[in-house]
């Protein structure tokens, strides 16, 4: 497979035009390898090549990074087992020592990037000696690694620092930060920025005028990393000390990659480029040869494009874009989802009781887009997006929507009234959708006639920001209410899962049994900072009592409440019941009125309630954080395998994908399941016997659980495996 | 063999800034000029001194190169006399005389000289780097954090409020003033002449005798930016401690140690070596240690080393008469006091180095030294003088008069 189209001119320059057959976008592969590895030994042994430059045949971009399916076959060797480190470096050594070959071949290479550079095709472009970028909106540079487990491993940690200094770099670096080419370029990250489509004519011209400028910077003697470098500079040496606690702010102690990343940079720059390049391919060896980095790019990269894709879309389903939707409630959901629709190119019709609420609805779509006004949005663009959303209280606004989304009170009968009347109006032929996050989809689809009609659609507050959409099945929904939600997240370009009835579906069900360990814990007096620290250690995004007061206790009280009164005696009573109704009795009921586990004085800082220790007398004997910790994670680890027992999950790429972006379950595990693989099913069995013995049946192992232990199995099959890392 | 100390001298601790009296001076100079003093007060023959051991905890530039050699020769010590820079940073100068102590019990050598230099206003502080804050993997796996944090968490953990502190400096301060105006120090004060032998300084000059609670409660807190914004090392001191909410930050330049310039030393013999010059010794080593405790916290070392020296010395708490704990934070003194169950009025009596300043390389000797005087000057028999470390140390040594 030719991946190089490479000609040379009658002045003897070589182009090199990378176009990957069966690709949307150029990335590295080991065809590719073989091309320029060709290429390379061309244009350094013939003697009438006098420079080359490097460009794309493909109009989505210059080349993104390593080929994902050639990677994870790096990670794998013989019966899946993962290679030692020093295997993993023999092949990523490879792509470092080529491009290693490129900037050391004696000719001068100039690259014209137009479009998207990224990872992989940007240390490319970094190992070029001249860099030209097209000018356009679209173009992007950057090394984005680390936010799937990894960090620049073609060179990139060694030449970004050395061009632009280390401190700056490492921000880049660091957070996977994208350059525009105006940015690129005055931080010298590009060496000129041209017109768009003019980039190879300039690449070209460069070499042609500059015959002997074939020698980096870095291979010149004398040379000096800008800023200064060593452990003899006292500004390199603040920006490493800083580093540690800046990562670690950021992820407290549990990604490998940052770390490697800073090593990498500390290590390798004072040595020379050939030595450095090696100090990088071991320490991302090092990282790489982790399940974490397998498990991160698996959820986070390719099972979540797989979802966006529509991989769990009805496949014989015609597509359905939504044209027209009928938003039904103005309130905070109803109204963001209304901005997202109407930012797709959809017509809303924002349906309230209140003409004022809808209007309100309204002025909400129209305070985000001004927001996004000059970040991509223009003044006439965003007129035209509001003239799409129209506010009314007349049900009759509604006729010609081919898509309903319901966000009124949560209350069966309300919502039921609101269902029926919409029936009228449209037929029960139009898929109806229900944002509720908490009653049973299987109940409110009575409501309408045709149930097969019915779904849910569950959106996290603020709409605008929460990237999941959590689809739920009734027991009757069929296969056109699946691909027509399934469309509408596509357009709006956000992640689904698909999930099957059940109280608080997968993503609250799961995310509530977090809060509520947190409140056992304090119920039996552990000192509250404790469970909050555990909480961030473990890689949630807040504490489980910072977050409850979040979503208020009261809510929680509620919904239990609700729960108790439907289930009769089949409702499983849980420890912190008594605990959170203890709290709403006592007036704390959350952030909203100041006061809950933290308390919110006046223009400072909230913190935990001192009420919290008269409540709950502190215990004398506290636990280690290890075991909170593993608290709150087995509490949620076996609520998850419990839903996939039950049939509430169909996938564990669903129940992964939901955890990390529906209740930001920790990223670095790439899910529970995911984690849960990776423990061993086995050795999770054991911690949760542990648990239950500890603390309670709520961390009984499941039969499924037992006997995938007992049979060695997995959640993930191990071909997937395979393809994911 | 028994270890004996003969004498002990220390230079004044001039303000380690551009305008502090000892600027001028080199730390050459300052290790020159105790080391002449020992030798002259004591009117030995240099060639019976075995070793020089100096403490140094930034030996780079003017201070590098094995400063204790270079010093000894530089006093006109026979040339025999060889001479080594050791680092435990802040008790360097109590580990350099342990050292010299443990060279005597063993017969290594019959006097050798424990001491230690700083010019902290000529070289500073942190000049020698080291991998533990800048290398990211060690810094990572250790879970490094500055000394000041520590100080902080130290006051955290063990509910010592800014209140607590700022009185604790107050006092300090009170009793450095009472203890100049009295003349307690007079016996180990060399006072540092220049090149053209002009005394540049005679007294401590970084006190401030003046200080309340309220000149003091308008201080900023010093660690607060780096622990809480940039670049934010109050996360590693939760990583290791999330059992606190956050880090309570007390510490100002008020009541922590001041930045200065000093050197000691001291001279440690056996008892023949006494005999053959008729000198009588001042005191018995009766114990030395040093330990290593949790790093983050770092300065709660002294707690844990106390408790070796007693063990060592078969001794317990109530047989010591006199305490010495070198001030670096006062978060670290008040901490001290709290785990031993000790008095104020029992440690620290003469004031510290929150009101004199704390020479690092220094320091340890010259503790040693204040509380030889005062064991002199009250006639108390036993001390127990410790310094915390940083890195997570303690060093100590158990005196007793003779």
């Amino acid at each position: 497979m030719q991946t190089i189209n490479f000609t040379t001119d009658a002045d003897g320059i070589a182009t090199l035009i990378i176009d990957v057959p069966g690709q949307s976008m150029n990335v590295i592969g080991p065809d590719f390898l073989a091309d320029l590895d060709a290429a390379i030994t061309r244009i350094a042994s013939e003697e009438s090549i006098k420079g080359a430059v490097i460009a794309s045949g493909k109009d989505s971009g210059f080349m993104a990074g390593m080929d994902l399916k050639y990677f994870g076959s790096m990670l794998v060797s013989g019966e899946g087992q993962r290679p030692a480190p020093a295997d993993i470096f023999d092949k990523v050594f490879v792509l470092n020592q080529l491009f290693r070959r490129l900037e050391t071949s004696g000719k001068p290479i100039a690259c014209s990037i137009e479009g998207t550079c990224v990872g992989g095709g940007f240390e490319l472009a970094l190992a070029c000696h001249r860099r030209f970028v097209g000018d356009s909106p679209k173009t992007q540079l950057g090394l984005p690694e680390i936010l799937i487990g990894l960090f620049p491993g073609g060179g990139g940690s060694q030449r970004l620092p050395r061009i632009m200094g280390v401190q700056a770099s490492l921000m880049y670096m660091l957070q996977g930060k994208m350059f525009r080419p105006a940015d690129a370029a005055m931080m010298k990250v590009v060496d000129q920025v041209v017109p768009q489509g003019t980039a190879l004519d300039a690449a070209r011209e460069w070499v042609k005028a500059n015959p002997n400028a074939h020698t980096q910077p870095w291979d010149v003697k004398g040379f000096k990393v800008p800023g200064g470098a060593g452990g003899f500079n006292p500004a390199f040496v603040q920006t490493m000390a800083g580093a540690v606690p800046m990562t670690l702010k950021q992820t407290q102690r549990n990604m490998n990659a940052p770390i490697a990343l800073l090593s990498a940079v500390y290590e390798g720059i004072t040595l020379p480029m050939d030595r450095a390049i090696a100090i990088e391919s071991k320490y991302f060896a090092k990282v790489a040869a982790d399940p974490q980095a397998s498990n991160m790019i698996r959820t986070l990269f390719v099972n979540k494009q797989a979802a966006e894709r529509g991989a769990r879309r009805p496949k014989d389903e015609a597509k359905a874009p939504t044209k027209k939707l009928a938003m039904l409630g103005a309130g905070m959901m109803g109204a963001g989802i209304a901005t997202v629709a109407a930012q797709a190119g959809m017509d809303v019709v924002l349906f309230d009781r209140d003409q004022a609420y809808a209007e309100k609805g309204k002025a909400h779509v129209e305070a985000v887009l001004k927001k996004r006004l000059g970040r991509g949005m223009t003044p006439e663009k965003m007129t035209e997006t509001l003239a799409r959303v129209t506010p009314t209280t007349d049900y009759a606004d509604l006729a010609g929507a081919d898509f309903v989304i319901e966000a009124v009170f949560e209350d069966v009968g309300i919502k039921a009234e609101v269902t029926k009347k919409v029936e009228e109006v449209l037929g029960a032929d139009t898929i109806f959708g229900s944002n509720t996050s908490t009653l049973p989809i299987t109940r409110l689809a009575n409501a309408w006639s045709k149930p097969e009609n019915f779904i849910g659609v569950h959106f996290f507050s603020p709409v605008e920001k929460m990237p999941l959409v959590e689809i739920i099945l009734g027991e009757k929904t069929g296969p056109a209410a699946i691909a027509k939600a399934l469309d509408f997240v596509a357009q709006i370009k956000k992640t689904p899962i698909v999930v099957h009835d059940s109280r608080g579906f997968y993503t609250s069900r799961s995310f509530g049994t977090y809060v509520q360990e947190g409140a056992e814990l304090v119920g039996e007096g552990v000192n509250p900072a404790l469970i909050e620290n555990a909480g961030k250690q473990l890689g949630m995004p807040t504490g489980p009592l910072a977050v409850s007061d979040e979503v208020s206790i009261e809510l929680g009280v509620k919904i239990m409440t609700a729960a108790k009164k439907e289930l009769g005696d089949a409702y499983v009573r849980q420890g912190s019941d008594d605990i959170m109704v203890k709290m709403t009795d006592a007036g704390r009921l959350g952030r909203k009125n100041g006061k809950g586990w933290y308390d919110y004085p006046e223009g400072a800082k909230k913190h935990l309630s001192p009420a919290l220790g008269e409540m709950f007398p502190r215990a004398a004997e506290q636990p280690d954080v290890e075991a909170v910790k593993e608290r709150l994670l087995y509490r949620q680890l076996i609520e998850c395998a419990r839903c996939f027992e039950e049939g509430v999950l169909e996938t564990p790429e669903d129940g992964d994908i939901g955890a990390i972006f529906g209740w930001g379950f920790a990223p670095y595990t790439g899910g529970p399941f995911s984690h849960m693989d990776t423990v061993g099913i086995a050795n999770v069995v054991a911690t949760l016997d542990r648990l239950a013995a500890a603390h309670g049946p709520r961390f009984a192992p499941t039969q499924q659980l037992r006997d995938m232990a007992a049979s060695g199995s997995t959640f993930y099959k191990p071909a997937s495996m395979k393809a994911a890392a | 063999m028994e270890a004996y100390i003969y004498d002990a001298v220390r230079t004044p601790r001039g303000r380690g800034k551009a305008d502090g009296s000892l600027h001028e001076i080199t730390p050459i100079q300052l290790a020159t000029q105790v080391l002449e003093a020992v030798r002259d007060r004591n009117q030995i023959d240099t060639a019976d001194v075995d070793d020089v051991i100096l403490g140094c905890v930034s030996p780079v530039g003017e201070q590098g190169a094995d400063i204790a050699r270079v010093a000894a020769l530089n006093a006109d010590y026979a040339q025999t006399v060889p001479g080594v820079q050791i680092n435990r940073f802040c008790a360097s100068g109590l580990e350099a005389v342990n050292m010299a102590a443990a060279k005597v019990f063993s017969g290594e050598a019959m006097f050798a000289i424990g001491g230690g230099v700083e010019s902290m206003s000529r070289v500073p502080m942190a000049s020698d780097g080291g991998a533990w804050a800048m290398d990211p993997a060690v810094a990572y796996k250790t879970y490094f954090a500055p000394q000041g944090i520590g100080a902080d968490v130290i006051a955290t953990k063990f509910g010592i409020s800014r209140d607590d502190a700022d009185a604790y400096a107050v006092e300090s301060q009170k009793r450095a003033k009472q203890a100049w105006d009295e003349g307690r120090f007079k016996k180990s004060i060399l006072p540092v002449k220049d090149v053209i032998g002009q005394v540049v300084l005679d007294h401590d000059e970084h006190m401030r005798p003046d200080a309340t609670m309220q000149s003091l409660g308008s201080l900023k807190p010093s660690f607060a930016a780096l622990g809480e914004e940039m670049p934010g090392f109050d996360t590693v001191a939760l990583l290791r401690y999330p059992e606190l909410e956050k880090v309570n930050h007390v510490h100002h330049a008020g009541n922590s140690s001041g930045i200065v310039d000093g050197a000691a030393a001291v001279l440690v013999g056996s008892k023949e070596m006494g005999d053959k010059y008729g000198l009588t010794p001042r005191a018995r080593i009766k114990a030395m240690a040093s330990i290593g405790s949790e790093p983050l916290i770092m300065l709660t070392g002294p707690e844990f080393v106390a408790g070796k020296l007693l063990a060592r010395a078969g001794m317990t708490k109530d047989d010591i008469d006199l305490w010495e704990l070198n001030e670096a934070f006062a978060s670290v003194v008040l901490r001290y006091m709290q785990a031993m169950d000790l008095d104020h009025s029992r440690i620290n009596v003469n004031g510290g180095a929150i009101a004199m300043g704390h020479p690092l390389g220094a320091t340890g000797a010259m503790v040693l030294g204040t509380a030889l005087d005062e064991l002199e000057r009250s006639g108390k028999g036993t001390a127990l003088v410790n310094l915390c470390v940083g890195a997570g140390m303690g060093t100590g040594i158990i005196i007793e008069r003779i």
